[in-house]
């Protein structure tokens, strides 16, 4: 079995890792100072050449690269800014929540030397609402620490670099995990996703340049410059660079958060995850979160867990957040739950998917109640073809895919369940 | 002073605007929100969001927007202590919908009601609460409570009633 948690978890069993001690006794901060302490050695340049050479990909869902990202951002005297995206709540996902709790520093060093490279002097982390009890204050203590260290603030140990961090909470809105519904959250609006282009990098918070990177891209870059882009590229494949935590749920003996090397295959990680549910035969797996598109057993089992293999079947890594189903499970209520979070996340901005939602909801909600008509799944095929791409953010897309992959994949369970009343197929 | 937000609430205010440029005080009104609906047990009313907007500096209509556009702000008077069961797809394979249905059950109440005594308020939860590897979960007084069965969620019932 692979080795698991070897980069931003490599702490995580560790009693207070969330302590400034503890991180610094591991190494922490070591990167940031280098930084301080030399920046003709350690440009800006060079910082973003080393993440470009890392093949270290956005973690958020999307996959881009992070030091093109990077790259993106203007030379100017502009105020900028660099945003982290702690909103985390792609269904299946709850990695980052880990991150906030166990290792925050890791965070709080990455947010700083992203700022470092992309030249911006602020920094906001925005997490999701929910997380108020439980990560905000080890995040908030995390900052609070840092700045009492002299790691934060103005001209930082005497470099000439100013860094402040502020942590930010939201209030309930999957929308906001949306780069640009972010930013206008932040700003204290509603979180409707902005036209692009503009791109943040020119058009950001408060106007001005900014990029906007996941918690788990952030919180990974102090370990990839400390050791090197070799050393992380090396874990996972040559397309696939690193690794990427997995959040395994649904039907398997031990559902957890396991950060494993790119590439790994399909059986490999259910082994780690304690095999499925109750000695059960898998059915299916939703592998990127809920809004990848589901992949039979048959498929995934001949899958390896990186970008290119997903793709190749038509669906998405996404953000690892891997939902196992077993046999026996319904997948037109499972799709039915499903097209439910879209419909009550829709923030209302486009017609085609405040309305599309609407529809793919009520109509669902009849198959299963009984009262499916023959044309029904037709009609959601036509109506998750009208959303998708018609948007102005991701979201309609996400909305049309689970729709399109049920379909695709289990036609027979929603045309049973049309023909028998809302019976369902599944024993 | 604000006649209508406690000195507590206003230094909540004041840590929020304290993270943003001069004028972009709009961004505090999240964090505003947060504080006015604790300060008053779990939800929102016109009072307190007009103050929120009085004290910002910031026309009343922005409030509303952003406490209407936020599921985890309450504009209707709702009871003291929040329950929110996560149903999304992670916790109902885990099932998600009998812990939901139980909870209705003994609380006498449907999802979105509060209790008659106005002690217990079942939130009406469709986000993921991303504590997905915990399935089932719930959420109580922002507090997380996950590997949930029903001996557990007796448990913080009772505990919740005791303390009300």
């Amino acid at each position: 079995m692979s080795k698991y948690n070897q980069v931003i978890y490599s702490n995580v069993n560790e009693s207070d890792s969330w302590t400034l001690d503890k991180y610094i006794k591991q190494g922490g901060y070591s990167v940031w100072k280098n930084i301080l302490a030399d920046q003709t050695n350690k440009s800006t340049d060079w910082v973003i050449e080393e993440v470009k050479k890392s093949g270290l990909r956005g973690r958020g869902g999307a996959g881009f690269p992070t030091g093109l990202k990077w790259s993106f951002m203007p030379n100017n005297d502009d105020q900028k800014y660099i945003v982290c995206n702690s909103d985390e709540s792609e269904p299946g996902t709850c990695h980052d929540r880990d991150i906030l709790k166990y290792n925050p520093h890791a965070l709080v060093e990455g947010m700083a030397i992203a700022g470092y490279a992309i030249g911006a002097t602020v920094g906001y982390n925005y997490v999701r609402g929910e997380f108020m009890l439980e990560c905000y204050p080890r995040i908030e203590a995390a900052v609070k620490e840092a700045y009492d260290a002299g790691l934060l603030g103005i001209d930082i140990l005497n470099s000439g670099i100013d860094f402040d961090l502020h942590n930010f909470l939201g209030a309930g809105a999957y929308i906001c995990g949306e780069e640009t519904g972010l930013l206008e959250s932040l700003e204290g609006k509603q979180g409707k996703p902005r036209f692009k282009p503009p791109f943040p990098a020119n058009f950001g918070l408060f106007g001005k340049p900014t990029t906007v990177n996941n918690t788990q891209t952030l919180a990974s870059i102090p370990k990839i410059l400390e050791n090197g882009p070799k050393w992380y590229a090396d874990f996972g494949t040559e397309k696939s660079p690193g690794t990427l935590i997995f959040s395994i749920s649904g039907h398997v003996n031990k559902p957890g958060n396991y950060e494993l090397p790119l590439g790994i295959s399909f059986q490999e990680v259910i082994d780690v995850a304690g095999g499925i549910l109750d000695g059960k035969k898998l059915k299916a797996v939703i592998p990127g979160g809920s809004s990848t598109k589901v992949l039979p057993a048959d498929i995934i089992e001949n899958c390896t867990m990186d970008y290119e293999s997903l793709q190749d079947v038509d669906s998405a890594l996404g953000t690892g957040a891997m939902v196992v189903i077993s046999e026996g499970t319904c997948m037109v209520n499972l799709l039915k739950r499903i097209s439910r979070f879209y419909y009550a996340e829709s923030c209302g901005q486009c017609t085609p998917c405040r309305e599309g939602t609407g529809w793919l909801y009520r109509i669902l909600d009849r198959i299963t109640n009984g009262e499916g008509k023959e044309g029904d799944l037709a009609l959601l095929e036509d109506v998750a073809g009208r959303i998708e791409g018609n948007t102005i953010c991701a979201f309609g897309d996400a909305s049309a895919w689970p729709v399109q992959s049920f379909l695709n994949h289990y036609h027979h369970e929603f045309e049973y369940m049309i023909k028998n009343n809302g019976k369902t197929m599944a024993a | 002073m604000s006649k209508v937000l406690t000195s507590q609430t206003i230094k909540e205010i004041d840590h929020w605007l304290g993270k943003f440029p001069k004028g972009k005080q709009r961004s505090a009104i999240i964090g505003s929100l947060h504080a006015a609906q604790h300060q008053n047990h779990g939800f929102l009313t016109s009072e307190l969001m007009d103050a929120v907007a009085e004290y910002l500096d910031v026309p009343r209509i922005q409030v509303y927007e952003v406490a209407s556009f936020y599921s985890m702000f309450q504009t209707k008077k709702v009871g003291k202590h929040e329950i929110a069961i996560c149903t999304n797809i992670s916790c109902m394979l885990r099932g998600s919908d009998e812990i939901l249905g139980y909870v209705e059950e003994r609380l006498g109440i449907s999802v979105g009601e509060s209790t008659p005594d106005g002690s217990i308020f079942l939130k009406k939860e469709e986000e993921c609460l991303a504590a997905c590897t915990g399935a089932p979960m719930m959420m109580v007084d922002h507090a997380y409570i996950e590997d949930l069965d029903i001996k557990k969620v007796d448990e913080v019932i009772d505990n919740l009633m005791s303390k009300s």
